[in-house]
């Protein structure tokens, strides 16, 4: 090897082929597509438009779009849509405001509190399964047929999965800032203000999204029963006439609802997390 | 204020992973502790400063710390722990918050370590603004703030990349030189030790015994990178770790 002069490699007769390396980084990582949701929902409308009018899909299966938009300005113009709509949003605030604030309270003494932990953890994981629907007609004998039941019904709901996700949080915040934040000599209360609190803060905010939709799903459920105003019991009756352009102006009002608390929660983080990297 | 190790001892479990350490720091000085990975530096640097309680043995503060000092012994740490909802400004006001300051003498503390750690512009950024380098300024700003009779540094260096060690050791040794102060530096990097160190402690592989302490007598302002004195004092302490170095790497870790 060591004898083999230099310039015997520049002499080489036919130089290698040389080809560019083929990319095979892409993928896997995903991008925002813009409009994108918005078309498949339209598309997906105006299939059905299509279907309904050529006689493809028959009435009984689907109401057509357009007289569903129909009913829905109706209701618009009546004023029955806010007379629904109304004890629907106060049911959901009022129901969902109890059952959040009292979720975040216990789920941060069980994340700081090993003997709240291990005597609520149990409790928690047993009430969690249940389906709070079955209860309702307890919740009526106890809380009385009028807005107790159904508050009580939308706050159980939305308690226990802000729980599990406020401890989940709560458990999850950095512990060096703690042992930081004790080095300095902070008080306790200072710590759980100052460092747990907004350190647990993006993990509760993903576990309100998770509790209000369920908070939605029990409105309908406690409106189903006993109820003369709101969007359950607007959909049930059009459902017992079997007016299936009511129900579906009912659903479409639900999705809405679904849509807009989503984007409520999307404007909180942006507001609260903005320091997120 | 001086402090002194008592014979500390500490066993996790049946591992013992420090055994019988006596030492003095003295007041206005830089003590480095070093020692292979696992020796349980760490944990002694943790108790110095009273987040870890030893098994045996005692940490004792002789004389009374400054007056003005809110907090005697303070921690820098290896990943910086600054709070990323605060600003720059925000995470050294985080730390005076609980005492009881009138205002102004609270923004003047922030306004005066930002110039002295060279922060000033930086005091309305975010931590996720900044490069690592500049994390660590700001929790030496915030270690400053407090004005400690003691600063309890958990390889602060560690984190960062050869260029910005460099720039932050020198930053560190204007600090000293414009105002002493008392200081336990834990690293593993040699080249750090000499440079900062006017007492290095060498400690064994675990359980971590005191080896050696090696004195440096070069002023810290000094000291420059290739100074064949320090390379030399560099390589004596590599000799003394070397073997220890080499079986603390092979031992399973039973933690």
């Amino acid at each position: 090897m060591s004898d083999m002069p230099l310039t015997g490699q520049a002499a080489t007769p036919a130089p290698a082929p040389s080809r560019p390396v083929p990319f095979r980084g892409g993928g896997f990582k995903p991008v925002p597509v813009r409009y994108l949701g918005a078309l498949v929902i339209v598309a997906l409308i105006a299939l059905i438009e299509w279907g309904t009018r050529t006689g493809a899909i028959s009435n009984l299966t689907l109401p057509r779009p357009s007289d569903v938009l129909g009913t829905f300005r109706d209701l618009w113009v009546t004023g029955l849509l806010w007379e629904h709509l109304l004890p629907s949003l106060s049911r959901l605030a009022v129901g969902s405001a109890l059952g959040v604030s009292t979720g975040i309270a216990v789920g941060v003494m069980i994340g700081l509190f090993s003997i709240a932990r291990a005597g609520l953890v149990p409790l928690v994981a047993a009430i969690f399964p249940i389906p709070k629907i079955a209860l309702l007609p307890l919740f009526v004998i106890w809380f009385g047929i009028d807005e107790g039941s159904k508050y009580a019904l939308i706050a159980f709901g939305t308690f226990t999965p802000t729980v599990v996700s406020t401890y989940g949080a709560v458990d999850n915040v950095d512990r060096t800032l703690i042992r930081m934040g004790q080095s300095f000599g902070l008080s306790w209360w200072s710590i759980v203000r100052k460092i747990v609190l907004p350190g647990a803060m993006p993990g509760i905010l993903s576990g309100l999204r998770i509790s209000l939709s369920i908070g939605i799903i029990l409105l309908v459920a406690a409106e189903m029963l006993g109820a003369r105003y709101g969007i359950g019991a607007y959909i049930l009756e059009a459902g017992s006439l079997y007016d299936l352009e009511r129900l579906f102006a009912g659903v479409v009002i639900l999705s809405a609802l679904g849509v807009l608390t989503s984007a409520a929660i999307s404007w909180a983080e942006r507001r609260l997390l903005s320091w997120r990297v | 204020m001086d402090l002194c190790l008592d014979s500390l001892s500490h066993r996790y479990g049946a591992v013992e992973v420090l055994s019988d350490i006596s030492l003095t720091i003295p007041q206005g000085r830089i003590v480095c502790i070093v020692g292979p990975s696992g020796c349980g530096k760490s944990t002694l640097l943790r108790m110095i400063g009273g987040l870890e309680r030893p098994d045996a043995g005692a940490v004792l503060q002789q004389g009374a710390p400054p007056a003005d000092c809110l907090n005697p012994l303070t921690f820098v740490f290896q990943d910086f722990a600054l709070l990323p909802w605060r600003t720059v400004a925000g995470n050294i006001e985080l730390v005076l918050e609980d005492h009881a300051l009138p205002r102004d003498r609270r923004a003047r503390i922030v306004a005066d370590v930002l110039a002295r750690t060279k922060l000033s512009d930086f005091r309305d950024a975010l931590p996720k603004q900044l490069s690592g380098g500049m994390k660590q300024r700001v929790a030496i700003a915030r270690a400053l703030a407090v004005n400690p009779a003691v600063m309890l540094m958990d390889e602060p260096l560690s984190a960062l990349d050869a260029q910005t060690r460099e720039l932050l050791m020198d930053d560190l040794i204007a600090l000293w030189t414009r105002a002493p102060f008392t200081a336990v530096y834990v690293t593993h990097n040699l080249a750090e030790a000499v440079r900062l160190g006017h007492r290095i402690v060498v400690l064994s592989r675990r359980p971590g015994r005191i080896r050696e302490v090696v004195s440096i007598d070069t002023p810290l302002d000094a000291r420059r990178t290739g100074d064949p004195a320090l390379e030399a004092h560099q390589a004596r302490l590599w000799q003394l770790m070397r073997d220890e170095a080499e079986a603390a790497d092979k031992e399973l870790s039973n933690v």
